[in-house]
């Protein structure tokens, strides 16, 4: 089986996805994912596809050296913790998948008894990115399962915090609101039918029946307002219990006097009564809920480093290494950490010399180089072989995870809706105008006083009002999703309606994660001399070699042969090729006297025989469209960048942002926290935007956490909101929607306040019956959606989102 | 009694039995995932055709 990365655009053979970096070629074929590719495989293997021929099983082809990542599942804590249900023949597990992303990745997840007989039944749920799966234990095991799973591409995400949501339910928020909204919908469209006859009139010869469907309209109200606005009615008492009267307030008021008037005008034989109106109202108050609650159940914003840590790690019992819990290590354990194992504690090395990914904590993507006896933080991914270190703090005390102790992470953000600042007023002047309007009545013909008391609180109900918001916020939240911009909840919208900061992280936020530029500064190298240096860095596995490799892509390669290679850590390499010496590293390994400013790791000399030829300089790749995001931003925002690198690239930044930008180097994730307090003390109110697990304090202290993620679905710290990053240069757009939202709420504001004062006229002047009520209510609030919903699409369309 | 009571009461327990079918599809989890169900149903064909042959995958995997 032959399988090669190729670059040229195509489309998937299997699912017909375009086929981007990762495409894989087989058999002439192009494929996106693994899933496919396999799908493929199976399928000819079954002779379904007449076109190929295999040699060879696929499926357990490219596996191997992976297999032993997954040996702490056999781990009895720790299997106890993720699995579902256990018995002695079968065991349940929901692992989460990141990869699933097509149908075929779903034929395939569905279809893995095929591959292995032991497993019952797998079902996935394509929102959440999780597998189900049923299997005997009798020869086959947790292990082997995710073993399995990985070796076909869909590799699980096994950490801290999933075996604790497993044992927590899932969250049933959205299943109340389904149950609830079909029992107000199914009542209202009931009470709507039978209240015609009231409405249109009734013969006398049927008068009879009017007064049992004005008691069938009675009955079918009270499951709506008791269970379906049963929410309203404990906010609106929370909230009173504080001093406080938000939306809920003249809402559960309205609903209160709507149900007792109908109530006692149905008991007594006097009236229809609007249950009608108060069961759309409940009805359309939980629309506009739902419309509002868009949720991304694939991403997750709550997450912090347990996330991203895993279950287990062999630590050093004796002479034997064993998978113990994270949580368990001690001070002083030894631990082996084997390629691609993330590093879950500071710790020493121990062995000679490793390579660590960073990528989850800085947004830095190329490895760092740590020798024998340095110390560690955790965080970091190992890449390379095998190495030991002995753990120096627990794993919660750690550089990166003491962070989360701060009390950033423990307080609850208070944050006062702009509808609830105007429902304040709003309920003192309804509940002022029914009693003035009441007392005017008293004088004027007693017997209506009652009538217009209630029908002042009931035309008042703010229905409209308190669909404004969700409805505009609903629909930006959809917008948004569209230009994989992703919200937590509707309430950021309104957050972001208020900043007038903006702070950036640097590496992998405003700068590209996986690009670099490498430049040569010195004396331009002839053909000869690069094909020199492509043949010593070619044996070499520094990351700086890589990119030394890369800028040298399209030398033809030559027959020099490489004599003798030597690589000293954390200094740099040298070859002897074909007789001549290469020497590449610091200045000080190719006997250079610093005399320039240094760019500490990511400047390269290069040595060839006894002449310094000059240096490489490695640079990072700002994002394209960053310059123009930050002039259409300048003068709006005040800027700031809060960078966990060295200062090498201030001057860069310089020509991008405006002047006097404040800019903070060597910030420790800490230090980003407490940065963004200080402007917030100030009286700012700011967004951060990051990338990294470094920047989760300075996320979440901010007043709008943005996290910049080149792949989604996979890693992002716990934020506000999560970012494609190819959408970063629509940053500026996305900001101005929501602030030009904030005008389509006020308009909808007026547009509602409108509606009422026509209903409070007619209600303070005696003359509210039931059917226009019936009228008034519906009306306001479909206007009131369409009204939101067109708003926002026209802004969307003309800042082109 | 009057026809039309006969036809409001069915016309209730008809659409009371549309209510409990709409709460077994939430409980029963039909909302959790809208996407997968609507390939799930598709794949279906492809899977009764590979059926006969199952057995050489397996063996060939194990």
């Amino acid at each position: 089986m032959i399988a090669q990365e190729v670059s040229s655009k195509a489309l998937c053979y299997h699912c017909g996805d375009e086929c981007l970096e990762d495409k894989i070629v087989l058999e002439e074929k192009a494929f996106c994912c693994h899933g496919c590719k396999t799908v493929f495989e199976v399928l000819s293997e079954n002779d379904l596809c007449d076109y190929y021929t295999f040699e060879t099983n696929p499926g357990i082809t490219q596996k191997k050296e992976k297999n032993s990542l997954f040996d702490f599942l056999e781990n009895q804590e720790v299997s106890r913790q993720l699995l579902e249900f256990a018995d002695d023949q079968q065991e349940r597990v929901t692992f989460l998948i990141p990869n699933i992303h097509c149908s075929s990745c779903i034929w395939l997840l569905e279809h893995l008894s095929r591959l292995n007989p032991a497993i019952i039944n797998s079902i996935t749920n394509f929102s959440q990115r999780k597998l189900t799966v049923n299997y005997r234990v009798d020869d086959f095991s947790l292990r082997a399962l995710a073993e399995l799973l990985d070796r076909i591409g869909y590799t699980p995400v096994i950490n801290m915090d999933q075996a604790k949501e497993n044992k927590a339910k899932e969250k049933t928020f959205n299943k109340t609101l389904l149950v609830k909204l079909g029992i107000a919908g199914f009542c209202f469209g009931n009470v709507m039918l039978l209240s015609f006859p009231d409405y249109l009139g009734i013969s006398a010869l049927e008068q009879s029946y009017q007064q049992t469907f004005r008691w069938l309209n009675l009955l079918l109200s009270i499951p709506v307002v008791v269970y379906s606005g049963s929410e309203y009615f404990l906010s609106a008492f929370k909230s009173l219990k504080q001093r406080f009267a938000n939306i809920d307030v003249p809402i559960a008021l309205g609903v209160t006097v709507l149900f007792l008037r109908s109530v006692y005008e149905v008991a007594l034989n006097i009236g229809p009564g609007y249950f009608d109106s108060l069961v759309g109202l409940i009805f359309f108050l939980l629309i506009g809920k739902w419309f509002q609650s868009r949720t991304y159940d694939a991403l997750s914003f709550e997450r912090d480093y347990k996330s991203y840590f895993p279950l287990a790690i062999q630590t050093r019992q004796d002479d034997d290494f064993v998978s113990t819990a994270v949580q368990n290590i001690k001070k002083g354990d030894e631990i082996l950490i084997r390629n691609g194992e993330l590093i879950p504690a500071d710790a020493i090395l121990i062995d000679d010399k490793v390579y660590i990914d960073y990528s989850f904590v800085t947004g830095e993507s190329a490895a760092v180089e740590k020798a024998k006896g340095q110390y560690v933080f955790a965080g970091g991914k190992l890449s390379g072989k095998q190495a030991r270190f002995i753990v120096q703090k627990p794993v919660s005390q750690s550089y990166l995870t003491s962070l989360w102790n701060n009390e950033a992470f423990k307080k609850e953000e208070n944050h006062t809706k702009l509808v609830d600042q105007v429902s304040q007023y709003f309920t003192i002047t309804i509940i002022a105008i029914s009693i003035i309007a009441a007392i005017f009545w008293q004088f004027a013909d007693p017997a209506k006083t009652w009538l217009v008391f209630c029908s002042v609180l009931i035309v008042a109900c703010p229905c409209a009002l308190a669909l404004s918001t969700p409805f505009t916020t609903g629909s930006i939240l959809r917008v948004l999703g569209r230009n994989k911009v992703y919200l937590k909840n509707a309430d950021v919208v309104e957050k972001l309606q208020k900043i007038n900061a903006i702070v950036f992280d640097k590496t992998g936020t405003i700068t590209n994660a996986s690009e670099r530029d490498l430049i040569f500064e010195g004396e331009e190298l002839t053909i000869a001399e690069k094909q020199l240096v492509l043949a010593a860095v070619s044996s070499s596995t520094h990351p700086l070699s890589r990119f030394v490799k890369q800028y040298l892509l399209g030398v033809e390669s030559s027959d020099y042969v490489i004599e003798s290679f030597m690589e000293y850590v954390g200094q740099g390499i040298m070859a002897v090729v074909s007789g001549v010496e290469v020497k590449l590293g610091s200045a000080n390994f190719v006997g250079q006297d610093v005399k320039l400013k240094d760019h500490s790791a990511s400047v390269v000399y290069l040595k060839i025989g006894s002449q310094l030829r000059g240096r490489f300089v490695v640079q990072n790749v700002y994002r394209s469209g960053l310059k123009s995001v930050i002039q259409r931003l300048k003068g709006k925002f005040k800027f700031a960048i809060l960078s966990g690198d060295s200062d090498a690239e201030r001057e860069n930044l310089a020509k991008l942002f405006p002047e006097g930008t404040p800019m903070y180097f060597s910030q420790k994730p800490d230090d980003k926290l407490n940065a963004i307090k200080a402007m917030q003390s100030t009286g700012q109110f700011v967004m951060m935007v990051g990338d990294g697990l470094n920047d989760a304090g300075a996320l979440k202290q901010s007043n709008v956490g943005l996290a910049v993620s080149e792949d989604i679905s996979t890693f992002s710290p716990a934020c506000d909101a999560i970012m494609h990053a190819d959408s970063f240069n629509r940053l500026d757009a996305i900001i101005n929607l929501a602030k030009r939202s904030k005008h389509v709420i006020y308009a909808s504001f007026f547009l509602s306040l409108a509606y009422n004062v026509v209903g409070l006229t007619i209600a303070v002047m005696g003359m509210l019956t039931p059917l226009v009520a019936a009228i008034l209510m519906p009306l306001s609030s479909i206007s009131i959606v369409v009204l939101t919903t067109l708003f926002v699409k026209m802004i969307s369309l003309k800042l082109k989102l | 009694m009057s026809v039309i009571l006969v036809l409001i009461i069915t016309s209730i327990v008809v659409a009371v039995v549309f209510l409990g079918a709409f709460f077994w599809a939430v409980k029963s989890g039909q909302y959790d995932d809208t996407f997968s169900p609507s390939v799930r149903m598709l794949f279906d064909d492809k899977a009764s055709k590979v059926e006969g042959d199952k057995s050489s995958s397996v063996k060939k995997n194990d």
